[in-house]
């Protein structure tokens, strides 16, 4: 036995180095599967519990790495990528150059479908990719099905489309009209009408929880069960009309852009908001999220960029001198800006955490088109453009996620297929509790609110600490006169000293010295007053 | 420069044939699932409320026998048999598959007491209140005669007379010796007439007997003087004896950590011991609101099942204070005997109402042969049920049972007196000098001593 492992542990020194370097990439991988540390098994004291935990984190850690390993050689598509030799930009690509280095398939992806009449176009993808719908601001509604470019429906509703959105599949979804926002169905026909939320101005649906958000243009939010139809919740924002609209995927916070500048987050079980972020000094006109809900993307009038870190609150980055009228990430962490006729695309350069968003690609359309709305495609390296004249599909390489899974979202699913996940998207719906800043509190425990009292021997230990830095301090040269040795080592002094009452240590002498200060004052006292001295 | 991006064409990721499974990927990147946590917690209560909804353990009441079930043994050699001794002298053999009787014993003139079967599931003992030990043949159904009627009866292959009524008997394991519980403890050979070995502690008779699984020569008795009494065969005396504050009606012991033996009390509770440690009960199982009066360990060793005074039968886990599961009908009266099937799928309770009853063990198990995709789910909805069970809805839903009137009031009644007991030990503690007032422990408080 003994032998063996030595046997092993020589095998794992001779590692080749490429199997090093996958050792290293699959550890890395494997940190996204763990979901967080491990528990710290040091601090539990009950003995059963700490086994238990134990091996729950080391079952942990084997599905993470068999998870990783999977990650590694079993899926079946690699990501998109753009790579550049020698000096050449990669924002210098335009899409000509990218559709002849592709394959057919992929470069029937890039295209421009005028249709002037009836803009600015407003769109939507499923969530599986495959489907798209198209608002147009003159009444033309379109269900597109993207995978054979094929037109499901279309209908003129006769009236100013605001908004479209998918609900829970392609089988339905709402369009915000003039007067009311309706549903309709894959057929194009009328399935509801929505008249409690008044004129809608943006319209989002939330998978997870089938709830239907929508803002109005009196500035209020209203959320609508879609299971049952009941009105879950509906506020005042307080801060006027606004058609700047988004959820957060990761944790289903709806937020808000106002003109004054500011960002509000709202779940639907509080009547004021999660989070109020000043993000602009301007009227903001975008907000976008990341899909693993860390950072939120802003644009402001004042021709600005920001990108926020959602776990500080704080600003990550700021692009200027330039104007987004609308933004989206895509599923890999691209972020898209549209202004005017141009739209660039920021990606992420570091990496890692510092969020270097720098220049990706560029993308000008014909002069005069005005940009609506910007929406990657799930699953696909395309980003679909809705603008005045129409709509475009270009190709962003890099921006989906190139593995779907079949549970989650199918782009080749089958009706069958369908209707079975319908039903366990009724069985799985959350309900509006769960919204949430951070949704991994479920099942967590609060910790307690108490501080914990530091022991006597910590109390010691720091003191000494402080005196010890006190003392190690080095006193400036002053000038002539006021250098005396003598002053100095009073200076000292006085700072450790200093130091020293800073701790709770002096309180508790302090309160011994009362009582003794008491006891020998009944000591002191006459004996026709003893007797009104406080006895042992 | 090189550019990729993602195609997929048609034909790759469809099926060809339209026999083709449809084909599945999986992508096991978080991101993708936003709200896992709140997703599984939804999922564990379903589950948890799932549970409930199919909870129907209830499988069949076989009715045959013309006075109260008294006791029952199982075949361990063949798992459908099941044999139910009543007060009126009859012992019938019963087939769980078809729920039928397979034949019957006629012969002893009061009420059976005891039953067992030889590990080898050829011989059943059968011994009662008439003062006979009876052997019996057991019949070998064979494929022809499956449908046998039911008036199918045997005549016994040894009648033993001995001086005074028995209570109990249990056979050995892997032996040819059985024990019978009357006035003293006799240990019986298959081929004498007379008890090999007598023994006894005491002037008290004794309840209950059952071998040990593990060691074929230690057995445990209970006797009518409140004690529990380990007896080592090779010694030809008691080894080691307990006596409790109330009587105990029967033993088992855990056939996975033979060690361990778990006593039925009269007061309602049931006592896990370990036996070479008697002067401390390892687990008290508080849940009955009546005489226990019999208990009988699941193969597996983590569960066992009591029957009791109090009309229900419980199902209790083997180291936890509270029971798993309360099984009752309207129409089962006090149970004097429980089974535990020897697969750990299903429960057998005979009571006073001339009933045995057939129960599955775990109530919203789903019987039969499963797909693997049904079997996988079962797994999942029981694995997040376990990682989601401290959260109070969870909780609160897995642990309601329905329990009938009398018991829920009874429960009540216990729990005041209980509450009112603690409340006034904890003021005397409060306002005597400290250290005068000493709390038992509960695992101790109903042992009076231990005798050597």
């Amino acid at each position: 036995m003994k032998l063996n492992s030595e046997d092993n542990i020589l095998m794992e020194k001779v590692l080749p180095p490429d199997e090093q370097e996958i050792d290293v990439e699959l550890e890395a991988k494997e940190k996204k599967y763990l979901r967080g540390g491990a528990v710290n098994l040091e601090s539990l004291k009950d003995k059963k519990l700490k086994t238990k935990v134990a091996s729950r984190e080391k079952f942990f850690g084997k599905s993470a790495k068999t998870a990783a390993k999977i990650e590694k050689w079993l899926l079946p598509n690699k990501g998109g990528g753009l790579e550049t030799d020698g000096l050449e930009k990669t924002w210098h690509i335009d899409q000509l150059k990218i559709s002849k280095e592709v394959d057919i398939l992929s470069s029937r992806k890039l295209y421009d479908v005028v249709l002037p009449d009836l803009g600015p176009y407003k769109l939507d993808f499923s969530a599986s990719g495959r489907h798209m719908v198209l608002g147009g601001r003159k009444g033309h509604i379109a269900l597109l099905d993207m995978m054979d470019l094929k037109l499901i429906k279309e209908i003129q509703v006769r009236e100013t489309v605001r908004d479209v959105a998918f609900l829970h599949n392609d089988q339905l979804f709402a369009a915000a009209q003039k007067k009311y926002a309706y549903i309709y169905g894959r057929d194009g026909t009328e399935v509801h009408c929505l008249k409690e939320r008044g004129p809608v101005a943006r319209l989002r649906f939330l998978k997870n929880h089938l709830l239907l958000a929508s803002v109005n243009k009196i500035g209020q939010l209203h959320y609508q069960d879609l299971t049952h139809g009941e009105m879950v919740a509906s506020f005042r924002t307080g801060k006027g009309r606004t058609d700047v609209m988004e959820v957060n995927p990761y944790n289903g916070v709806v937020a808000l852009g106002h003109s004054g500048g500011t960002v509000t987050m709202w779940k639907p079980t509080s009547q004021v908001p999660l989070v109020q972020l000043h993000c602009h000094p301007g009227p903001v006109s975008s907000v976008a999220f990341h899909p693993n809900g860390h950072l939120m993307a802003t644009s402001g009038k004042e021709r600005k960029v920001k990108i926020w870190d959602l776990r500080k609150f704080g600003e990550v980055k700021t692009i200027d001198g330039f104007h987004a009228k609308t933004l989206s990430f895509s599923q890999k962490g691209l972020l898209a800006a549209g202004t005017g006729s141009f739209v660039q695309v920021l990606s992420d350069s570091s990496g890692d955490s510092s969020h270097k968003y720098t220049r990706y690609m560029n993308h000008s359309m014909v002069k005069g088109y005005q940009i609506e709305k910007l929406m990657f495609r799930p699953y696909e390296d395309v980003l679909g453009i809705g603008h005045s004249m129409g709509w475009s599909s270009i190709l962003i390489p890099g921006s989906g996620e190139p593995n779907f899974d079949s549970w989650v979202a199918n782009p080749f699913e089958t009706s069958k297929q369908r209707r079975e996940k319908e039903v366990h998207m009724l069985l799985d719906k959350l309900p509006p509790e769960t919204i949430m800043l951070d949704p991994s509190q479920i099942g967590a425990m609060r910790p307690s609110r108490r501080k914990e009292k530091p022991t006597r021997g910590e109390i010691e230990a720091e003191k000494e600490v402080a005196i010890e830095a006190a003392k190690s301090i080095e006193l400036k040269n002053k000038t002539k006169g006021r250098n005396k040795p003598s002053k100095r080592t009073k200076k000292k002094k006085e700072m450790v000293e200093n130091a020293k009452r800073t701790f709770p240590e002096q309180e508790h002498n302090k309160a011994v010295k009362k009582r003794r200060i008491g006891e020998d004052a009944a000591a002191e006292l006459p004996t026709s007053l003893k007797r009104f001295a406080r006895k042992k | 420069m090189k550019v990729k991006v993602i195609s997929r064409s048609v034909d790759e990721f469809t099926r060809e044939r339209s026999q083709d499974l449809q084909r599945v990927f999986h992508n096991f990147d978080p991101s993708l699932r936003p709200m896992e946590k709140a997703v599984e917690y939804k999922r564990a209560l379903n589950a948890a409320k799932l549970d409930k909804i199919h909870a129907k353990p209830f499988m069949h009441a076989m009715d045959g026998h013309r006075d109260g079930i008294s006791c029952m043994a199982k075949n361990p050699n063949y798992l459908k048999d099941i044999f139910s001794g009543s007060m009126d002298g009859d012992i019938r053999l019963w087939d769980l598959a078809t729920r039928r009787t397979v034949c019957e014993f006629p012969g002893h003139q009061g009420a059976v007491r005891g039953l067992t079967v030889s590990t080898d599931g050829n011989v059943l003992v059968s011994c009662g209140t008439d003062c006979t030990v009876r052997l019996w043949n057991v019949p070998r159904p064979s494929l022809q005669d499956f449908n046998i009627s039911s008036e199918n009866s045997i005549e016994p292959s040894a009648v033993y007379v001995w001086k005074n009524a028995f209570w109990g008997v249990d056979h050995q394991y892997g032996g040819e010796l059985f024990a019978t519980a009357g006035a003293q403890l006799d240990i019986w050979n298959h081929n004498r007439s007379q008890p090999v070995q007598s023994l006894q502690w005491g002037t008290d008779s004794v309840i209950s007997v059952r071998f040990n699984p593990g060691e074929p020569d230690l057995l445990a008795t209970s006797a009518s003087d409140r004690s529990i009494t380990i007896y080592d065969l090779r010694m030809s005396s008691a080894a080691k004896k307990i006596i409790m504050m109330t009587k105990t009606n029967s033993i088992a012991w855990n056939p996975m950590e033979p060690m361990n033996l778990t006593a039925a009390n009269e007061d309602g509770s049931c006592y896990s011991f370990d036996g070479r440690k008697l002067d401390e009960a390892k687990c008290v199982h508080k849940d009955h609101v009546s005489a226990v009066m019999d208990i009988d360990y699941s193969p597996t060793g983590r569960e066992f099942i009591t029957g009791s005074y109090d009309r229900s039968v419980r199902i209790f886990p083997y180291n936890g204070g509270h029971s798993r599961e309360i099984y009752h009908t309207k129409r089962m009266q006090r149970v004097f005997c429980v089974k535990y099937s020897c697969d750990a799928t299903y429960v057998i309770s005979g009571s006073d109402d001339t009933n045995v009853r057939l129960w599955k063990s775990k109530a919203s198990e789903q019987l039969g042969v499963l797909l693997p995709r049904e079997q996988r789910k079962h797994e999942y909805d029981e694995s997040v049920k376990n990682r989601y069970k401290h959260l109070p809805e969870v909780k609160r839903i897995v642990r309601h049972k329905h329990v009938p009137k009398p018991i829920f009031k009874a429960i009540g009644i216990i729990r005041a007196k209980n509450d009112s007991k603690r409340r006034k030990d904890a003021r005397r503690k409060a306002h005597s000098a400290p250290g005068t007032v000493i709390t038992v422990p509960l695992r101790k408080r109903r042992i009076i001593k231990e005798v050597e």
